[in-house]
């Protein structure tokens, strides 16, 4: 019995790389990279790539891909989809604003989700919700709350797709951690243990300045799916304490070890490839050739303890003046015996700038108070794209519907003047809110003249009065508007042109540089304080309305119950007077300096004066019993 | 049984009117009849209710829970400390090597965009005087901030940095202001930078902060109130109009004219006019270093709260700061108090018998005793009637004043050391302690998830850890102005019976009852003084306009202007008294005068609560008491109607609230016109109050002295 078992075994494992050949095309690969950044930070983006092959070939079993992934295409029809988790803001002036890394992975903060599905029109929002719900549980956050039809909207051609079977929502105020990201973590195939996700040490990511996780789904006709994962961070390396004699305009030198507080990068081995990227930016390169440095990984400049295992010089766009530096490290090549730890070290101070788009766009509250304000979208221009054409832009704005946005208030001025619309305005879709149904959307494409400053839109709203059931906890910090996207569609995010294709050496990392993207930002979330009532107040409402019904009620009893000469008769027949109306009528009589006439009766007990004074007698005694007693 | 009821039933039948009535109405007809007690009864016991109002204080608490303030352990330290002492030297250096005050914003610049702050400059134009009573209905106001020709008056430069909260969503924001003069730099000032910049350094290194950080260092050239509220209206109703970018461009072109032309090129990181936003501002901090002459052992801290109109901050953020300064950093804190009170017999002998009093109610049973020693008491009133006064007046106790138009809580922090700024800073203990205040109050208001609601808005500080709220401090008013109305139906229904007038009722009541529209006369008479009243009010506007003239002469414009339109009136309109010769006339004035004070005291009492507190000491005994000179019998009552004649008259309460604040130095009738001036300058309710409730009172008061 044991040797047919251990047969088997043997079998089963003989067997295995016959497996593994036939389920090839299902590829892993994982990359990281490494951007210092001009105000001394350093950004760190994490790129795993998994592909799954057409689905009629596989049947339902995968070895790398995640099988949940898979079945949510499947289930849900997708065609399309971006799920990002985001903590921080990106800093558009500082870290760029439109090149192929920022301007795909700088998200808004909270969440921000949108979703291309191949089903019929009239399927579409009914597959929206249930996909909300389903990433709600794959990702542990509240994406549920993005299935309210007021929630989220129908982009027609302000977001970057043209098709109407996309849908886009955003929560501002999801708080992002790590019970988000270990489920993230959980599509990979190495998950943390192993490979480059093993450097996602949690307190130093979570330290950073910016966080965004990213997932990003792309599924053909045939079945196949491809299923990007990012993670971006930008971090604050750790002054060197080696340097003693540092000076303090030279940029931080940094390693694996002190960003991670990992020793080395290994690779995961089910990826396919393993590379690590160092990018010195075009503008840095350009101060390096100021130097004369350049020549051979800019010895003067600064200094890698590691050789890099290829030098790559992509151009940023064709017409760009130098060309960037790119170090690559293969992991593969890198014997897992001998640990390599990246790093940067820094021997000359240098100063340089980043891409900027041709615009750069603030978004900002006017007025105060809790009846109305504006919002404002002011586009500065940042003289850094010089052509003789007029710039388009397209404003994508969703606004809450307890925010009475007014269409018609929208005003532009630019560089200080007022213009009128329809000069300026080359399209505009506007889908005003309805309450408690659907946010209002505004689309808006600009032609704006070239050659300005500044132009600033502005747009008047109220502010809505919600049930008391609409408001969230915390309803007193105010209300979000989410971020807006404003795009330009003339303007290409700088990818990298590599003049030599050499296809081979292509990863999946490089080519995901090399897609055309155009160039987009989004604005800052926005705090709107609206009115909130006291919260108390039900159970003031609650004894209000029970006092304005027992009067109601107590004087339509005593209206129904009275007759009106019966109750003459009972007057007249009274002997007993109310013990108040007595004491006021003796009250009154006495001020008036009438003197009291006698006890009507011996039948009036209460106001006996020698009741009274019994009365009297008791409260004396009992109050010098409560004083003897505390005395003692 | 029915022997009795036979009895009783004739006697029964006589009542039977009255007793048909309602409980309510009998009340309220029992209430009318006995107006003069009621009355009397009903004013002493406002005005006792108003001197025990620091035995009513209570302690105050920190309502929100989620401030947690002194939760944790300060960072500040002596390294922030060498920070402060680098910029203060700096700054005081480059003065006395150079004087050149104008280099201090680019200093400050450059100091923050070191810390690897946002910076900019925001240039503003002195304001031009405006006439505006009508203004605090509307905070907003429309003006752009820089308007055209601009360029050849100096602008004001705020220096503002603010500082990204690192994983914050930038949504909110806290505010720190340091007011320092541009023209004039004192040590003070610079020592009040200094602290700001050191604490601005510690929060940019700060990892957990979840608001953005504005530090704008306000040139306060034209007044420290001035440039906040520019910056803050630049902030919230920028206008984007021509006139204001062309000016910028000026004022750069200056700026590069002025010495600054080196640093406005090379420095590219430096300050621009782009002006940049930090979302909603959860709260306001105003900071300033005093270096007074200290009596006290310890560094003390002055909190000024007080904006426009009686309008306070949320009580939590005072309290925070009490807490933390008194807990933590053994400060001696304080908060405004008219020093001329605590010497006062009057108040002495009240706290004396009070006192005594709880000391006897504690005997008969130690849980009643209300223990407030007199000194105590002392104290607290003088407290509170600064708190009343500085509330009442309308007017902002400092530059905090101009966030509250724009509902941000906001305080003045002043700090003075106990023992004089030495030149070298860094050792300096009362740097230390306020930074860690400042970084503990930062913190806590960070901790803040909602904005500040859970606490009080309207209260009045008796010390600074004592306050009473608006449910008490609102008897003492009602029980002073319930007497108006039961006077006035006790006058217009005729049943107004007190001794002195005895033959008068039986005239009243037979001529009152068939014309019972007469009221209609009096209340044109009371209609024409209140139109002589506002015409009164917006005369200033007009006298204004006036070139060259000194503010005395504007003054006596004014009075002669007031007193020939009140003329005019009365020619126009014929005397009131020509056709009054019934004798109960001044009766139906006098109760259509005070209906229509009720009516302007319950009003305002919304607007302004302590303004009403005041003025209805005054307002209300003089309503009460009215009657003219030549049937009034008592002697008393004469004397009493000629001093509130005196002290009714609005400029005697001027000089009254000016003597509060003020010592006696030679007061003249200009002062008058200065006070108004400032009155209405900053959209004060108090000035709508004084023109159009209290003098047509006093005019009609006047007028039922002297009714024939």
């Amino acid at each position: 019995m044991k040797r047919i078992l251990l047969f088997l075994f043997l079998a089963v494992v003989l067997c295995a790389p016959i497996v593994v050949s036939e389920e090839e095309a299902e590829t892993f690969a994982e990359g990281l990279f490494l951007k210092p950044l001009p105000d001394r930070k350093l950004l760190a983006h994490f790129h795993f790539q998994s592909q799954a092959p057409d689905s009629v070939a596989n049947g339902r079993h995968h070895r790398v891909f995640p099988k949940a992934v898979a079945q949510l295409v499947n289930k849900f029809q997708i065609r399309e989809l971006e799920l990002s988790f985001t903590q921080g803001r990106w800093d558009y002036e500082r870290w760029g604003s439109s090149d192929s890394l920022s301007n795909p992975n700088a998200k808004p903060p909270g969440v921000e989700l949108w979703a291309d599905f191949n089903v019929p029109i009239d399927q579409v929002d009914v597959t929206w919700k249930s996909l909300t719900h389903a990433l709600s549980g794959l990702f542990c956050s509240s994406i549920n709350f993005l299935e309210s039809s007021a929630a989220y909207t129908t982009p027609h051609w302000g977001f970057n797709s043209n098709s109407s079977n996309v849908r886009y929502g955003a929560l501002p105020r999801e708080a992002v951690c790590t019970e988000n990201l270990t489920p993230w973590l959980k599509l990979l195939p190495c998950r943390d243990k192993t490979g480059i996700a093993s450097l996602l040490d949690r307190p130093s990511i979570y330290k950073g300045f910016y966080h965004s996780q990213k997932m990003q789904l792309h599924s053909t006709h045939s079945g196949g799916i491809l299923l990007d994962q990012t993670l971006t961070v930008v971090l604050q390396p750790s002054e060197s304490t080696d340097n003693l004699v540092s000076d303090p305009l030279l940029q931080p030198s940094w390693s694996i070890r002190s960003l991670f507080r990992k020793k080395a990068i290994e690779r995961c081995v089910l990826a396919k490839s393993s590379v690590v990227y160092l990018e010195i930016e075009n503008g840095l390169v350009a101060e390096l050739e100021k130097l004369g440095s350049i020549g051979s990984w800019g010895k003067f400049g600064f200094e890698l303890p590691v050789t890099p295992s290829r030098i790559l010089k992509p151009a940023m766009n064709m017409d760009a003046p130098s060309p960037s530096l790119l170090y690559e490290y293969n992991l593969i090549k890198y014997s897992e015996t001998k640990p390599i730890d990246l790093g940067l070290r820094w021997k000359v101070p240098f100063s340089w700038s980043c891409s900027k788009a041709p615009f750069h766009a603030r978004r900002f509250l006017m007025g105060s108070g809790n009846e109305r304000g504006s919002i404002a979208i002011s586009l500065q221009s940042t003289k850094s794209h010089y052509s003789h054409l007029n710039t388009k832009v397209v404003v994508f704005q969703i606004v809450p519907w307890y925010v009475r946005v007014y269409y018609h208030t929208l005003k532009i001025y630019i560089d200080g003047e007022e213009h009128n619309m329809s000069s300026v305005v080359e399209k505009m879709q506007v889908h005003p809110s309805e309450d408690k149904l659907s946010p209002g959307t505004m689309e808006l494409m600009l032609i704006l003249p070239y050659g300005i400053q500044s132009a600033v839109l502005t747009i008047d709203f109220d502010k809505g009065f919600l049930h008391i059931d609409d408001y969230p906890p915390d309803a007193n910090q105010g209300f979000d508007i989410p971020s807006a996207i404003i795009s330009f569609p003339d303007f290409q995010a700088s990818t990298y042109f590599f003049k030599e294709k050499s296809a081979e050496k292509q990863t999946p990392l490089l080519l995901k540089f090399q897609e055309k993207s155009t160039v987009q930002s989004y604005t800052e979330v926005l705090l709107v304080p609206l009115t909130t009532p006291d919260f108390s107040m039900p159970y003031n409402v609650i004894t209000f309305t029970c006092t304005v019904l027992a009067l109601y009620f107590g004087s339509l009893l005593n209206v129904m119950r009275r007759r009106v000469d019966e109750e003459h008769r009972l007057l007249s027949q009274a002997k007993k007077q109310g013990l108040i109306p007595l004491l006021f009528s003796k009250l009154s009589l006495k001020f008036r300096g009438e003197r009291l006439e006698p006890a009507p009766s011996s039948d009036s007990t209460f106001v006996n004066p020698k009741l009274l004074l019994k009365v009297f007698v008791v409260a004396i005694a009992a109050v010098l019993w409560h004083y003897f007693l505390n005395d003692r | 049984m029915e022997e009795s009821e036979e009895e009783n039933g004739g006697r029964k039948m006589k009542s039977m009117e009255r007793r048909k009535a309602r409980l309510i109405i009998r009340l309220g007809e029992f209430l009318i009849s006995h107006s003069v007690l009621a009355s009397v009864i009903s004013c002493a016991a406002g005005i006792v209710v108003l001197f025990l109002l620091p035995v009513l204080a209570k302690k105050t608490y920190i309502s929100e829970n989620a401030l947690m303030p002194g939760s944790a352990n300060p960072m500040f330290s002596q390294k922030h400390v060498m920070e402060a002492d680098k910029l203060v030297k700096a700054i005081t250096d480059q003065i006395y090597s150079t004087g050149k005050e104008l280099e201090t914003p680019r200093l400050i610049a450059q100091y923050m965009s070191h810390l690897g702050a946002e910076v900019y400059y925001h240039k503003f134009k002195e304001e031009t005087k405006q006439f505006h009573p009508f203004h605090f209905f509307s905070s907003i106001h429309t003006s752009g901030s820089v308007h055209g020709n601009g360029s050849t008056t100096a602008l004001g430069i705020n220096t503002v940095g603010i500082i990204r909260a690192p994983r914050g969503d930038g949504k909110e924001s806290i505010v720190m202001v340091s007011p320092y003069n541009s023209q004039k730099l004192v040590l003070d000032d610079a020592v009040s930078l200094g602290l700001a910049y050191s604490v601005f350094s510690l929060l940019s290194q700060a990892t957990w902060l979840a608001k953005d950080i504005v530090w704008v260092a306000s040139d306060s050239r034209y007044g420290e109130y001035v440039s906040v509220d520019a910056w803050l209206r630049e902030y919230h109703n920028p206008s984007f109009l021509s006139e204001a970018v062309k000016v910028d461009s000026d004022t750069y072109k200056m700026c590069i004219d002025k010495n600054m032309a080196h640093n406005c090129k090379n420095g590219g990181d430096r300050g621009s006019d782009d002006f940049r936003r930090a979302g909603t501002m959860a709260a306001g901090l105003v900071l300033k270093v005093t270096d007074q002459k200290q009596t006290n052992e310890r560094d003390s801290l002055k909190i000024y709260s007080e904006a426009s109109n009686g309008q306070m901050p949320n009580l939590d953020l005072v309290n925070i700061v009490y807490y933390l300064a008194v807990q933590r950093q053994s400060f001696h804190v304080k908060v405004g108090i008219i020093r001329s009170l605590l010497s006062s017999v009057f108040l002495k002998t009240i706290g004396k018998t009070l006192e005594i009093l709880s000391e006897m109610v504690g005997y008969l049973n130690p849980k009643w005793k209300f223990g407030i020693s007199s000194a105590d008491y002392v104290e607290g009133s003088a407290t509170l009637a600064s708190s009343m006064y500085t509330q009442a007046l309308g007017v902002p106790t400092g530059s905090h004043g101009a966030f509250r138009d724009y509902q941000v809580d906001a305080i003045t922090l002043e700090f003075s050391p106990s023992f004089p700024f030495q030149k070298d800073l860094s050792h300096s203990l009362t740097i230390i302690n306020s930074g860690r205040l400042i970084e503990g109050v930062i913190r806590s208001v960070n901790n803040l998830l909602e904005k500040f609601h859970q606490s009080f808005f309207l209260y009045f500080f008796t010390s600074p850890d004592k306050f009473i709220s608006v449910g008490v401090y609102m008897i003492g008013f009602a029980l002073l102005a319930a007497p108006l109305p039961i006077v006035a139906s006790a006058l217009f229904s005729g049943k107004f019976t007190s001794e002195d007038h005895g033959e008068s009722t039986v005239t009243e009541k037979t001529s009152n009852s068939p014309a019972s529209w007469q009221w209609i006369g009096a209340a044109k008479v009371v209609f024409t003084v209140h139109i002589w009243a506002i015409i009164v009010l917006l005369m200033p506007h007009f006298i204004s306009q006036l070139p060259n003239l000194t503010s005395t002469m504007s003054m006596l414009i004014w009075i002669s202007n007031s007193t020939i339109t009140a003329l005019f009136f009365y020619m126009v309109l014929g005397s009131p008294y020509q056709h009054s010769n019934p004798q109960h006339k001044w009766l139906l004035l006098k109760a259509v005068m005070i209906s229509a004070t009720s009516i302007g005291l319950s009003l305002m009492s919304i607007i302004n609560f302590a303004t009403v507190q005041i003025g209805s000491l005054f307002l209300v005994p003089m309503c009460l008491i009215a009657q003219p000179l030549r049937c009034s019998k008592p002697v008393l009552l004469t004397c009493c109607n000629l001093l509130f004649m005196i002290i009714g008259f609005p400029l005697f309460a001027m000089l009254i609230f000016e003597s509060l604040s003020t010592e006696f130095e030679g007061i003249c009738i200009g002062n008058f016109w200065e006070w108004t001036q400032s009155l209405w300058e900053w959209n004060s309710a108090t000035y709508l109050y004084l023109l159009v409730v209290h003098l047509p009172c006093w005019v009609l008061f006047m007028h039922i002295l002297f009714h024939p």
